[in-house]
């Protein structure tokens, strides 16, 4: 089964001082470290062990600048077989709409079975990739999904519902499936996984690779404009509970209930 | 001598020399080729150039092989211990003795005649009996006192082995008795009684001389010695007791390089570009991997200190040694040829993941071996095989990638490295750039630079060296996370990296020391990185600055309450450095201090430093360091005072969980110092 995994290269800004740049537009992201989506981490793991099951092959897709040549290489440590960096300067702004096309425009050229991503990504938490590719693609698609299986053509997994319930579906292949955290438990590369890989190349696809129009691209072929970014307003405070471990705990029932958190 | 020698008294019809003869050829031959396959197993395990030092490794065996140095730390099995190997040793003169009274009746060692002769059968006759009595008492102990040590919770033990030795080496002792008894009544030589105790107490239980019988028990009671003699000979390779013979040499071929880990693979350039690194397979073992196998007598003194096996996590460190010894038996066998091994694994499922992953790497087991087995460093060899195929515990994997990324396992933004230094009133530290110069390099280290409890201590230290007159400054953003727990965890690769990022920055500037509070830090500095650096531990620095009277303190801080001290496991045991943080305490003004019953080199750790203090164990039923809060608490201790940023975190939790909030108090040496000064 061939599977192709889109992973995406987030700022990390868990321990950052955002700042918003001139434009008011975005975040500074210069001085941010870069990672892997920690969501599509759980997408690759899915693919490799699926690939470990049932043999075929395993691409890794990114759309992002050169830096993320590091995240793609990563996945190769992991277990892909080839991976791609889709680039070029008339990218840049594209919103997830015009990063679906550009991820389809690359999907489409070759065989496939499986497209998988993570659900949610960590900057912008948009959520949409998986359902415009399978849209896109014109294949079936679900979000939060865990328990994959495949056989005879179809593909079954569970997708996460509220409440902790979750609903059993069976899919035609091709499809989309965009995975949950937490379905299985990625594997650890080490200085030495990422090394042995060191020498597979990494090609960059641009326009002109990918058959796309400038149009379709970047800010000109994005759907979402983002008119002003702000910072949230500062609250009030945190209020710090003080007295006996059983007075506090009481109080802090006391104020749950009464600010809705609990019934 | 008597007529009825066994040398001159023919069995079956067999002349007694030639049945000696075929019984020694025998013995001795099988237990030649059972040595050979053995020794075969050794050449056969991957290299490790121990024959160097050889001055120093011969005082090992004296001291640790012949002085049974480390017996007595468990006073009672250690005194049993010492009174059985020096009967073994004087035993032995004996049985080439009797093993030559097969073939002629007046055999006699050279030099063993006359009147030293004399002396040795007076000697060797109370040896005699001594040995008998302690394995008399050896077997009591263990059948109904049953000592909680010799128990393997988990199966797969060979306890019942030490009876059958037990038993062998008594019966020994009674043939020997016999036949010496019986000599004495066909002799009629009972004058000697009053010399010969073994001898006589045997012979009271004898007919009267003359008694036809007497001649039976002489030479029965000699070719039963002999023939147990053989078979313990020929037990001991198969057995737990192959410690008999291979102790000594395992003392010899110890670990002469305390506090670091062992390189990936002895004699390769590039461990990088090996096919599987680390061990996964019994054929990675070193042959001193092997031969430490070969001698662990199982006498579980390991993991009776072991603090993972204390608190129920899957970790025996004695089982490691038993079960790879098992294996090694069964796929390396005497006879016959090896099983299948099938889908058999030997790291992952010989060895489990939850074995390998509960180690702190403390030091308990190795400090506590009499016969100097290492643990750590085949725990950290399967950790890289681990490592290799991604198998990393999840709650450890985040902090590893956060170190590859950011330097340290926190998350911290690289550039906020020095920002404690803001938070100093008063005091401007010093960020080295390259080419600068002080007398100490300050290493920070994560911990210290993002924690914003252990930061306290960073602070504290710079309070101190700042009254002490000390020129010092840090790394700053150049510092790297010292890799000590890294290099533990198996993940080699990432170790180089951090340790080559620090070892670039201390080359670009100046300093006499190094000064860190960690001692995991300290531990990594001094004994990991490839290149040397003089450094010392805090605890040595502000000794030092109050023997030479720059510093001074007030006691109002521990006034009226009593101290005690626990000894971090990289402080204490993997560097030696117990009496520098005790003389610190003891410059404060009327201090109390009392240890706790495990102190110095039986330190209990608190669950471990660095990225330990991220994992997550699902088996243990309590954290080791709320065992440790309990023998403070145990001891009447109001302040325990450690000189380990790890210890201090993990045992602040640990009093709080015990229910020991308010009455105890947990602060880190440095801390105490800074708020003593006067």
């Amino acid at each position: 089964m061939d599977i192709i995994v889109c992973m995406k290269w987030v700022p990390d800004t868990s321990e950052a001082d955002l700042v918003i740049d001139k434009e008011g537009k975005d975040i500074k992201k210069d001085d941010l470290d870069h990672d892997m989506n920690d969501w599509d981490r759980f997408a690759i793991e899915e693919a490799v062990q699926l690939k470990e099951k049932l043999g075929g092959k395993v691409t890794v897709v990114g759309v992002a600048p050169e830096d993320a040549e590091e995240m793609l290489r990563e996945c190769l440590a992991r277990g892909a077989d080839e991976a791609f960096l889709l680039w070029d300067d008339a990218f840049e702004g594209s919103d997830g709409f015009a990063v679906a096309r550009i991820l389809v425009s690359f999907i489409k050229a070759r065989p496939w079975d499986l497209v998988l991503t993570g659900t949610l990504a960590d900057d912008d938490c948009g959520g949409q990739m998986g359902g415009m590719l399978g849209a896109m693609l014109g294949v079936p698609s679900a979000t939060l999904v865990s328990a994959i299986s495949v056989e005879d053509g179809k593909i079954t997994f569970n997708r996460e519902l509220e409440g902790g319930l979750y609903e059993h579906m069976e899919m035609d292949l091709p499809a989309v499936l965009s995975v949950a955290t937490g379905l299985n438990e990625p594997r650890f590369v080490s200085i030495r996984a990422v090394r042995k890989v060191a020498s597979v190349e990494i090609p960059t696809l641009g326009l002109g690779e990918l058959g796309l129009d400038e149009s379709l691209v970047g800010v000109q072929g994005s759907r979402v404009q983002i008119e002003q970014l702000t910072m949230p307003p500062e609250g009030e405070g945190a209020e710090m509970i003080g007295g006996k471990p059983e007075e506090a705990a009481a109080k802090l029932a006391e104020i749950l209930k009464e600010k809705g958190g609990i019934g | 001598m008597t007529m009825f020698e066994p040398a001159s008294v023919p069995i079956a019809g067999i002349p007694a020399p030639v049945l000696s003869f075929i019984i020694l050829v025998t013995a001795v031959c099988f237990f030649a080729y059972v040595m050979y396959r053995r020794i075969d197993l050794l050449r056969k395990a991957l290299p490790d150039p121990r024959f160097y030092e050889l001055g120093k490794r011969a005082l090992l065996a004296v001291k640790y092989g012949f002085g049974q140095w480390r017996q007595p730390r468990y006073l009672g099995a250690g005194i049993l211990h010492i009174l059985l190997f020096a009967g073994f040793m004087i035993l032995s003169l004996r049985s080439l003795t009797l093993i030559g009274r097969g073939f002629s009746p007046d055999f006699h060692l050279p030099l063993l005649t006359g009147a030293v002769g004399f002396g040795y059968d007076v000697l060797k006759d109370y040896v005699v009996l001594m040995v008998l009595i302690v394995c008399v008492v050896c077997i009591v102990r263990r059948a109904v006192f049953k000592p909680a040590r010799y128990d393997h919770p988990g199966g797969g033990g060979h306890g019942s082995e030490a009876y059958i030795i037990l038993g062998l080496v008594s019966a020994l002792m009674v043939t020997d008795m016999i036949f010496d008894g019986s000599a004495l009544k066909l002799n009629g030589a009972e004058g000697h009684a009053g010399l010969l105790p073994a001898a006589t107490l045997a012979s009271a239980f004898m007919p009267e001389s003359g008694s036809p019988s007497l001649p039976y028990l002489h030479v029965g009671g000699y070719w039963v010695h002999i023939l147990v003699f053989f078979g313990l000979l020929n037990y001991l390779p198969v057995s737990k007791h192959f410690h008999v013979i291979t102790a000594i040499p395992n003392v010899f071929f110890a670990n002469l390089d305390k506090g670091t880990i062992k390189p990936v693979r002895h004699g390769v350039k590039d461990w990088m570009e090996l096919e599987e690194c680390g061990i996964g397979r019994f054929e990675q073992f070193t042959w001193k991997h092997v031969l430490d196998f070969y001698s662990c007598a199982d006498c579980g003194r390991c993991s009776d200190n072991c603090p993972a096996a204390t608190v129920g996590r899957a970790l025996s460190p004695r089982m490691i040694s038993i079960k790879a010894r098992d294996y090694a038996y069964t796929h390396h066998p005497v006879l016959w040829s090896p099983p299948n091994n099938g889908d058999v694994q030997f790291t992952g499922d010989v060895i489990t993941e939850d074995e390998i992953w509960a180690c702190t790497t403390c030091g308990a087991c190795e400090e506590e071996c009499p016969i100097l087995i290492q643990y750590i460093d085949k725990i950290v060899d399967m950790r890289r095989y681990l490592v290799d195929q991604g198998a990393v515990p999840q709650s450890l994997q985040k902090p590893l990638q956060q170190i590859k990324k950011k330097g340290n396992a926190y998350g911290g933004n690289k550039a906020k490295r020095a920002a404690w230094t803001k938070d100093l009133e008063g005091i401007e530290v010093r960020q080295l750039a390259e080419g600068d110069a002080a007398d100490y390099l300050f290493f920070v280290d994560s911990c210290g630079s993002f924690d914003p409890r252990i930061q306290e201590i960073t602070k504290a230290l710079a309070r101190i060296l700042h009254r002490g007159s000390v020129d010092f400054g840090i790394l700053g953003n150049d510092e790297t996370d010292s890799g000590n727990e890294i290099r533990r965890l198996g993940e080699e690769g990432l170790f180089e990296q951090v340790a080559e990022k620090n070892i670039e920055a201390f080359r670009a500037r100046k300093f006499r020391e190094i000064v860190a509070f960690d001692p995991h830090a300290f531990n990594a500095i001094r004994n990991d990185y490839p290149e040397k650096f003089p450094i010392v531990h805090a605890s040595q620095l502000i000794a030092k600055l109050l023997r030479s009277g720059k510093l001074h303190l007030s006691g109002e801080h521990v006034k009226n309450r009593l101290v005690t001290y626990h000894d971090p496991c990289y402080l204490g045991r993997h560097n030696g450095i117990y009496e520098d943080p005790r003389f610190v305490l003891n410059q404060i003004p009327g201090i109390q201090m009392r240890e706790m019953s495990r102190s110095y080199s039986r330190s209990f750790c608190c669950s471990g430093g660095g990225l330990l203090l991220w994992y997550e164990n699902e088996q243990e039923k309590e954290r080791m360091g709320e065992v440790r809060a309990r023998m403070a608490a145990e001891i009447g201790a109001q302040v325990i005072v450690t000189a380990c940023p790890f210890c201090l975190i993990n045992l602040e939790d640990a009093v709080k969980t015990t229910g020991n909030e308010g009455k105890m108090e947990v602060i880190d040496l440095v801390e105490l110092i800074d708020r003593s000064l006067t």
